[in-house]
């Protein structure tokens, strides 16, 4: 079966991110740019679905700024077979990327579509829930373990209280979890090698779909700051401190 | 102005969330219904109709919501949302699951975790793991929501009497089924509701050790929670995480312990009102955000602080 795979362009996790003196949003100016944490384990996880013998081939699709060549040609290091760029240098929202995923979904006819939970910038966690919706295929959220047998996918979902298991008829849509799998890392021969596998390049307009937005971003401030603390010199100090000036014990 | 609350349930008791959720709706301001759909979750319409504030509670009882299935409970919730001007549900895993559906079903985006309502079309949430908040107005015809609980005080779950109307509209999209779960099971307080958090991170060495911050929590009536590194190497499950990617929690008193304090575990903590580091190595970025810190062994401060509270 076919698997898509949606990746995208943010800032590298380990980046402290600033906000821009006019607020108009962050600081992206120079800054380490990566492949989200979120979908590279939707890749691996793809890889390793091929691995077994139930994936036959792989599309790593992405929706962003040409830049995100980048990260298609990681996902294609990583095992994917080919790639598509649909190049938008606007900032889209989760609804718009959903309604293009499914643009590109309709071309392809995956059996499955792989996606990340959230991207670290926008922290929405919605895009895999839309692309769902509006094909009017299951979705397999937070997933932890992804089992396909036949023409049903058993994903084990991590919630708030323990986990869940689902059965979902394909074909369907899961979102990663951290806890799905441990990605790998692209060789050096694998990075050469994946310089030449296909990659395409389309427009929202030559998909057809429309981008506009509900949603508009007024003003992106920094947190307020927290007040310095102190440092205790030991534990008598600290539950004295706790009782009688911050009064929480 | 009518705004629609999707109640956070297991069929049988109302989830604190929905109160928080309510207040939210309250700052937006209008008349409040709560939507409780499940199997048999008539004490938790019960429970709905006695929250201050709300107006009306519906209660779709139907076996295809037994299981808060987002394939079969998004459809119903997009039909009666038609009639409403805001669509509201907690950002738990629930609301996370079902609401994005909901909203793609309705043609309009989504605005997730607000932290702060401005007015009735503008919000405050964070983004960039909190390191942002960003101001969000929206122009959709029907506003859809999720809620971070820690951002606003719940209402009241007593006083109100409103009546509770029986919805008969079944919605069964049979591509999805419900298989099993496995919950964790713990005495202590609810992590996102509790007052006092004591959580512990890679500096635990292994499970075995977190008997002790078991130990001071039950001293306190707190909750334990955990960083991604004491999850990932298996010392406690996942649904401890506090983080990013776990919970968000708020508490009067979170204590972190042998956490060096990633911007992703702050992203879930520092909101709290007063934050304890017990840390051996006084480099660590958690003391940056720490109101009290503790440059000690855990080993020896954890049990000494146990003794003397």
């Amino acid at each position: 079966m076919k698997v898509l795979v949606a990746v995208k362009r943010v800032v590298d996790y380990n980046v402290k991110v600033r906000v821009k003196a006019d607020n108009s949003g962050v600081d992206l100016a120079n800054v380490k740019m990566s492949m989200n944490p979120f979908c590279e384990i939707a890749v691996e996880e793809a890889v390793r679905l091929k691995e077994k013998g139930v994936a036959t081939e792989i599309v790593v699709v992405s929706i962003g700024p040409t830049t995100a060549q980048e990260q298609l040609r990681t996902a294609l290091a990583l095992g994917a077979d080919r790639a598509i760029l649909v190049e938008s240098a606007e900032d889209l929202t989760s609804l718009a990327v959903a309604k293009l995923l499914k643009a590109v979904a309709d071309k392809e006819q995956p059996q499955l579509v792989i996606l990340g939970k959230q991207a670290i910038d926008s922290d929405n966690n919605q895009t895999g829930q839309m692309l769902a919706a509006l094909s009017g295929f299951g979705q397999g959220t937070f997933a932890s373990k992804v089992e396909v047998s036949g023409d049903t996918v058993a994903v084990t979902r991590e919630i708030d209280g323990g986990a869940q298991t689902v059965s979902l008829k394909l074909p369907a849509i899961v979102t990663t979890d951290l806890r799905l799998n441990e990605p790998r890392y692209a060789s050096l021969p694998n990075i050469m090698k994946a310089k030449k596998k296909p990659l395409e390049t389309l427009t929202p307009d030559a998909l057809g779909v429309s981008t506009a937005s509900t949603n508009k971003t007024l003003k992106v401030e920094a947190p307020a700051a927290r007040s310095a603390g102190i440092k205790v010199k030991s534990v008598a100090e600290l539950v004295e401190k706790l009782k009688n000036e911050a009064k929480v014990i | 102005m009518t705004i629609l609350v999707i109640a956070e349930h297991d069929n049988k008791v109302l989830a604190p969330a929905t109160l928080n959720t309510v207040a939210a709706a309250a700052k937006i301001g209008g008349d409040i219904h709560v939507l409780v759909a499940g199997q048999g979750a008539g004490p938790v319409a019960d429970a709905a109709a006695k929250i201050a504030g709300v107006s009306k509670v519906l209660n779709a009882d139907n076996a295809a919501y037994a299981h808060q299935l987002p394939e079969n409970i998004a459809p119903l919730v997009a039909e009666l949302g038609k009639g409403y001007s805001h669509i509201l549900a907690a950002a738990t895993s629930n609301g996370k699951n079902i609401l994005p559906r909901v909203a793609a079903a309705l043609d309009v985006d989504q605005i997730s975790e607000i932290i702060s309502v401005e007015s009735a079309d503008t919000f405050k949430r964070p983004i960039y793991a909190g390191n942002a908040i960003a101001t969000v107005q929206s122009t959709a015809a029907i506003k859809v929501i999720t809620v971070r609980a820690t951002g606003f005080d719940p209402v009241a779950a007593e006083g109100g009497s409103a009546a509770v109307e029986a919805v008969g509209a079944a919605h069964d999209a049979g591509i999805s089924s419900f298989v099993g779960e496995e919950l964790a099971k713990s005495d202590r307080p609810e992590l996102t509701a509790a007052k006092i958090v004591v959580s512990g991170g890679r500096g635990m060495q292994n499970g075995d050790n977190f008997k002790h911050l078991y130990a001071l929590a039950d001293k306190l009536g707190a909750a334990v929670g955990a960083s991604r590194a004491a999850v990932d190497a298996g010392f406690v499950p996942n649904d401890m995480q506090v983080g990013q990617t776990g919970k968000i929690v708020a508490p009067q008193l979170y204590i972190a312990v042998g956490i060096s304090g990633a911007i992703q575990h702050l992203a879930g903590m520092k909101d709290s009102k007063v934050i304890v580091a017990i840390n051996k190595d006084e480099e660590a970025p958690i003391f940056q955000v720490a109101d009290y810190g503790l440059v000690a062994d855990l080993f020896e401060a954890v049990p000494e602080l146990e003794k003397l509270v």
